[in-house]
């Protein structure tokens, strides 16, 4: 540039010095934009890398507007203030320019609604799927059912979280890992394959959500809602529930566990013979006559509460003579049970919070005859839902029993068989 | 604010009798049908709900300080976030917008009084039972309504003893602003001073006349809502009931029909307040006059056809997602048209900037960020990872904070003068915008990452990777609700304590137009009792 003065070339070499340090800036940005802390995780899924796509690309296109707007309005607000620009202009209009800046957001508007209606497309086609999962939304927890296979188990939040997460619990949620993001039993899905999920709820609306999956949809009872998801990664995946369900909608974890196709049947054969499947659906496919063959699972998330039953043969499909349980050994189960389907309401103190959930301390139910306190867990009363589908015999036995001795209740233990007893009644 | 005292020395000399003026003390605000006095009830009223709102804000941002529960049950989170929801929305937001209406709409359009005063008094009173009822479910056993200002069943119909007490105040909020909307229609369409046709109108007006068609169409709409819901929940119907035959999907079709008109009654009046305020400090007409009134019918109109962008995940057809989605776009048209033409009407003009034009200013900038953010949310395949976090907060608290709330702030500075007949403190006004765009952004951009990052709404709790920002958030919340505080006592200044401050002309700005200007400043008891004269001079836009 010979015919420049320095100062003019100094000046020139620092704009394009400028403009290439915003370049690698931006760079960088975009670079980290992935999987960054403060933005969207790009998934694992194709679907999951189109909405990223999607949201960084409308993203930009927001900030280019941004910018050019308002640095007008910044550059108006500075050289047209009173002491700049003492005397104003008098034009209010301007057809040209007014129909100008009305057609160009619609091209812009266009360029963003054809790839966004392609993406939509691609996320309602849930057809030709490898396997079919329905997932059941519960005040507050999640079934899974692994459709035509015989298996499914409840997920709730993990217990070291749950304890934490009680009002002055003294547990800091920093030593828990994955605080409010982990269950006690994973949904196990093969990597590669198309799932298909059908989503529902049992009480009120909930919503099933894995970012990483770009997975969404709320569970309305009454409705099946349909959504798919074709993981490319093995990794675990979380995420929790979006539609608000009452007091413990932040506790309802949701956590996806994708393994390879092997390891995936490996799980699926287990559990076709674990599962003692409390759920009548799965209780009256052939899968429990299986139930001999049980074997401790390999994968530790699989050691689902449905699965925990299979010891006693205490299945309401499998009317075979229930074994007696020791006191020791129903009030330990009971425990675990009331802490994670009974506490939320009920509190883990027993003392319930009046006048919605009663207090179980001194409460007539649990001091009174067994087949009352069994009954009303087995079908519920008000707003206190059924849980004869959720629990097996042996559960609903062990809680029963926990709650009977516990608090300064003394009223005696209960026994499966007289669960059995007393359902279907 | 509270400036309506008896003049009888205004200047007036009228067959009619003038003797009495109103009543003294408790009874004057009680009985009264002038719509200045009926527009400072307003305004307090409003002030009052906003810092309940504002400290029920204050104890979700302290719960959410961290991960774990510190403070609060669950339940009593749930009926927190669900009752600032419904404190902001109806009584903070609305009841402002209705106040300023009730004292500029008249005076803007050179009428004497709102059409109908008896009916404009009966509209306010309800409202001070209205939240007594609602607010007083925090004090029934089993606590306050808890399922969202959405109300969606079936989880609302397990809400307990304050349940019927929730409905009926929402009755109450509807038939308060059914009054008042159909107040202003009557009265701009039949009130206005002769000459005044409706494309020379202030914008304020015609702002506050969509707004109120709006609400004509959609408050019925609601109580037709929640009555359905009261008669599933006591009278054995089964409209939203999916075991009964119902639908509770239904539900939320019916409720985003109003809910989504609703969301522009929140912001209309703010454009008209805008539209007002940037050409006075700018020293220039609006530009685009014509269009701006355009692009406000075509925001309404649309209002009304884009619910289901609310719904996107509930499972509607793939057709259906489509047209909500296209629909829901085509508003960035009229709203992109609205802000290019308050930039373009700064562009070249003579700017100074007083407190009203610096909250005009921010309004502009933060709400096209809550636009901005609304445009990615339109796209439905992306709102699938957007839906029900935290990014949905912070782009409905871009365009209610900075948007309808610092409108309502910004036309409260702006007319203070004419109201109160003193300036307010130009120095705290200074003081207390800086503080509130500081802090607000502060409070709510952060919130966008970790919504981003995976938190959920109306959650009590969080995982810990969620805690940097959440901590942000809450220290910008507590700092801007301590610096509206500012702004109370500049206004009560202006209101109570004002003996000894420099009086304000008639015309306040220099840069004023509109016949509000016409009349002495404090504005008399009774303004425009002649139909004041029309002139250009008065309509710069118009011509």
């Amino acid at each position: 540039m010979p015919n420049l003065s320095p100062r003019v070339n100094l000046v020139l070499r620092s704009i394009v010095a400028a403009l290439l340090g915003l370049g690698t800036f931006v760079a960088r940005a975009a670079d980290t934009m992935e999987n960054a802390y403060w933005n969207m995780p790009k998934g694992v899924t194709e679907i999951s890398h189109r909405v990223w796509w999607l949201h960084m690309y409308a993203f930009w296109i927001c900030v280019v507007i941004g910018v050019l707007v308002f640095g007008v309005m910044f550059y108006s607000l500075f050289a047209h203030r009173r002491s700049k620009h003492p005397v104003p202009a008098t034009f209010h209009e301007s057809t040209t320019v007014e129909i100008a800046w009305t057609i160009a957001p619609f091209i812009i508007l266009i360029a963003m609604a054809v790839p966004a209606a392609g993406t939509l497309i691609k996320m309602y086609d849930t057809r030709n799927a490898d396997l079919t999962i329905k997932i059941t939304g519960y005040q507050w927890k999640w079934q899974y059912e692994y459709v035509d296979q015989g298996v499914s188990f409840f997920s709730t939040l993990e217990s070291k979280a749950n304890a934490a997460r009680q009002l002055h619990s003294g547990i800091d949620p920093k030593t828990v890992p994955n605080y409010l993001h982990d269950a006690d039993n994973y949904l196990i899905l093969p990597v590669g394959k198309k799932v298909r999920f059908l989503l529902t709820s049992d009480d009120v609306i909930h919503g099933w959500w894995v970012p990483d999956l770009a997975v969404k949809k709320d569970a309305i009872p009454g409705y099946i809602n349909e959504m798919w998801a074709k993981i490319d990664e093995p990794g675990t995946y979380r995420g929790q529930c979006t539609v608000l369900c009452g007091r413990d909608h932040g506790f309802m974890p949701i956590v996806v566990k994708a393994v390879s196709e092997p390891e995936y049947e490996q799980w699926l054969a287990q559990q076709k013979g674990a599962n003692a499947a409390p759920a009548p659906a799965a209780a009256a496919t052939p899968a429990a006559t299986e139930v001999a063959g049980a074997e401790p699972a390999p994968i530790p998330a699989a050691s689902a509460p449905a699965a925990a039953p299979a010891a006693d043969a205490a299945k309401p499909a499998a009317a075979a003579a229930p074994a007696k349980l020791g006191h020791d050994e129903l009030v330990k189960n009971g425990e675990k049970i009331y802490a994670s389907t009974c506490a939320a309401c009920h509190q883990a103190t027993g003392q319930g919070m009046k006048p919605a959930f009663p207090a179980l301390v001194g409460s007539a139910v649990v001091a009174g005859p067994v087949d009352g306190h069994i009954t009303q867990i087995l079908k519920g009363k008000n707003a206190m839902p059924p849980f004869g589908p959720q629990l097996s015999d042996a559960d609903v036995a062990a809680v029963a029993t926990y709650e009977r001795n516990s608090w300064g209740n003394h009223s005696g233990d209960v026994q499966p068989a007289q669960v059995a007893a007393l359902r279907g009644k | 604010m509270a400036e309506a005292h008896a003049h009888d020395d205004h200047g007036h000399d009228h067959s009619h009798d003038h003797a009495h003026g109103p009543d003294k003390g408790i009874m004057r605000w009680i009985k009264t049908t002038n719509h200045k006095d009926l527009g400072t009830l307003y305004l307090w009223f409003s002030a009052t709900m906003f810092i309940i709102g504002g400290l029920m804000s204050l104890a979700i941002r302290a719960e959410l300080w961290q991960p774990g529960m510190q403070y609060f049950d669950p339940e009593l989170f749930n009926q927190f976030t669900t009752m600032h929801a419904l404190v902001m929305i109806f009584g903070g937001v609305m009841p402002g917008f209705v106040g300023l209406a009730n004292w500029m709409v008249p005076m803007t359009i050179g009428a004497s009084d709102l059409a109908l005063p008896r009916v404009n008094n009966w509209g306010f009173w309800i409202l001070p039972f209205a939240f007594t009822l609602l607010l007083s479910t925090f004090f029934l056993p089993g606590g306050a309504p808890a399922g969202g200002w959405t109300i969606y069943p079936p989880l609302v119909l397990q809400t307990g003893n304050s349940f019927p007490l929730l409905v009926f105040a929402i009755h109450l909020m509807g038939i308060s602003s059914i009054t008042g909307a159909i107040n202003v229609v009557v009265t701009i369409l039949n009130m206005r001073a002769p000459g005044m046709t409706l494309l020379k109108m202030p914008l304020f007006a015609w702002s506050w006349l969509i707004t109120a068609y709006l609400l004509i169409a959609v408050m019925p709409v609601l109580a037709g809502a929640v009555t359905m819901l009261l008669t599933d929940k006591y009278f054995g119907t089964s409209f939203f009931n999916a075991a009964g035959g119902g639908d509770p999907v239904m539900f939320e079709h019916i409720f985003w029909f109003f809910g989504h008109p609703e969301v522009y009654i929140l912001i209309l009046p703010s454009f008209g307040i805008i539209s007002t305020i940037i050409p006075t400090f700018a020293r220039k007409p609006l530009f685009g006059y014509a269009s701006m009134v355009y692009a406000m019918g075509s925001i309404a109109f649309l209002s009304f056809i884009v619910w289901a962008h609310h719904m996107f995940t509930v499972g509607i057809p793939l057709a259906g997602e489509l047209f909500f989605m296209f629909s829901t776009m085509l508003i960035a048209v009229p709203t992109g048209v609205k802000v290019f033409n308050w930039v373009a009407t700064m562009w070249q003009g003579s700017m100074t900037y007083e407190t009203p034009m610096l909250f005009a200013v921010a309004f502009v900038f933060l709400f096209s960020i809550g636009g901005f953010s609304g445009l990615m949310l339109a796209l439905a395949p992306v709102d699938f990872q957007y839906h029900n976090t935290y990014f949905v907060v912070a782009h409905f608290h871009y365009v209610l904070v900075p948007g309808a709330v610092f409108g309502i702030i910004a036309a409260v500075y702006y007319w203070i003068p004419k109201w109160t007949g003193v300036m307010y403190n130009e120095t705290l006004g200074k003081v207390h915008f800086w503080w509130s765009v500081i802090w607000i952004n502060v409070t709510f951009f952060p919130q966008h990452f970790v919504g981003l990052a995976g938190m959920p709404r109306r959650i009590p709790d969080y995982a810990v990777q969620f805690t940097d920002f959440n901590q942000i958030s809450t220290i910008g919340a507590f700092l801007f609700f301590i610096g509206q505080f500012v702004f109370f006592y500049n206004i009560l200044r202006c209101a109570l304590w004002r003996t000894g401050m420099k009086p304000a002309t008639a015309r306040v700005w220099e840069g004023a137009y509109g016949l509000e200007w016409t009349v002495p400043s404090p504005a008399p008891y009774h303004t425009f009792e002649d139909p004041p004269h029309v002139t250009d001079a008065e309509s710069p836009w118009a011509h």
